[in-house]
């Protein structure tokens, strides 16, 4: 892992990073609640997750 | 045999499968359904067994017909997804093999569904016949509001919410139960307890143990039985709890969400999915 902090790209806050993050993972913004999913590993970056849809669910 | 597993969106449930295969010394392929282009003649799949994860109920479906034409075991299978991701169909299922559940009736029309609104009685429920967490589910109270829903539903959605599926409202104590089934065992229960009459925990519906009694593991058997054509699988059962007739089914899940019901119940539900499809694994092997 090159970083383990990452900036949230809604609202700017701090976003810690586990030690085992995925391809894919949603992570949450503690200060703002945007999901922002991991697109890419080395380097890391993320992109605003997308958006509920009608049929999603479990 | 080569294990995959269909997701896009890694929730905290892939994350801890992922983690459960790990642990078991299981490679395991992942596949992304946004990256998948097949063709229905020539589709080589690289697994022979595949977990449905798919957070859209859709792309699901439809992986699982592709992955199964052409000889991939899939959990669960599209037979029992497609029941399980369609309340009439589940209703329907349900009422075949003499589960109870709630009174239910399905209307075509604004007039064939207020005259099935006043037959059940308020108040009832409206639901969208596909959907979950909780989204679009209509209390309704009078028939002011039964007019307006219904005229609401006609004019703003699509043709899916021209089909009216209504149950009685079932007056519970403000929680309901969520049963989780690997195979054909129920494994753990949750109340899913709220103020609120949504209790999905989707919504903001607290966990808590549920002793699994030989009742409730009962009903839970009869409706993963009737939503698999008696083989089972990896479900998760709703039930709502009447004062007079007792348990009743509400829906069956196929791609249940747990991660608020490990530590509520101390079982460890994402391994004993991946124990589940290891054995389904070793079954295909032995073919």
């Amino acid at each position: 892992m090159m970083s383990h902090t990452i900036e949230c790209l809604e609202c700017g806050a701090t976003l810690n990073l586990a030690s085992d993050l995925m391809l894919g993972e949603i992570l949450a913004c503690p200060d703002c609640a945007v999901e922002l999913e991991v697109v890419s590993l080395d380097p890391i970056q993320v992109d605003l997750a997308p958006m509920e849809v009608e049929d999603w669910g479990e | 045999m080569r294990i995959g597993v269909l997701c896009s969106r890694v929730r905290v449930e892939e994350k801890l499968l992922f983690n459960a295969f790990a642990e078991r010394g299981v490679d395991v392929v992942r596949l992304d359904e946004r990256e998948l282009a097949i063709q229905p003649t020539s589709f080589i799949p690289n697994v022979d067994i595949l977990l449905e994860r798919s957070v859209s109920t859709n792309a699901g479906l439809i992986a699982a017909q592709l992955f199964e034409a052409v000889g991939t075991t899939v959990i669960n299978n599209y037979h029992t997804a497609s029941i399980c991701a369609d309340k009439i169909r589940t209703s329907l299922v349900l009422a075949q093999h003499g589960v109870p559940q709630p009174i239910t009736e399905i209307a075509f029309s604004e007039e064939s569904a207020l005259q099935a609104i006043e037959r059940i009685g308020y108040p009832v429920v409206l639901k969208p016949p596909v959907g979950s967490w909780g989204r679009l589910l209509a209390r309704i109270n009078d028939r002011d509001a039964a007019e307006a829903i219904i005229e609401h539903k006609l004019t703003l959605g699509s043709y899916q919410h021209h089909v009216f599926y209504i149950q009685e409202y079932i007056t519970k104590p403000q929680r309901d139960i969520r049963a989780f089934v690997i195979g054909t065992e129920v494994i753990c229960a949750i109340y899913r307890q709220s103020s609120h009459w949504i209790t999905n925990t989707a919504r903001g519906g607290q966990a808590a143990n549920c002793p699994v009694t030989d009742e409730l593991a009962h009903i839970c058997q009869q409706a993963a039985l009737a939503v698999s054509n008696q083989q089972g699988g990896i479900l998760a059962i709703d039930i709502l709890e009447d004062e007079h007739r007792g348990y009743l089914v509400c829906e069956v899940n196929h791609t249940m969400e747990f991660r608020n019901s490990i530590d509520t119940t101390g079982v460890n539900i994402p391994m004993r999915i991946v124990q589940y499809v290891l054995e389904v694994a070793q079954g295909v092997a032995a073919r």
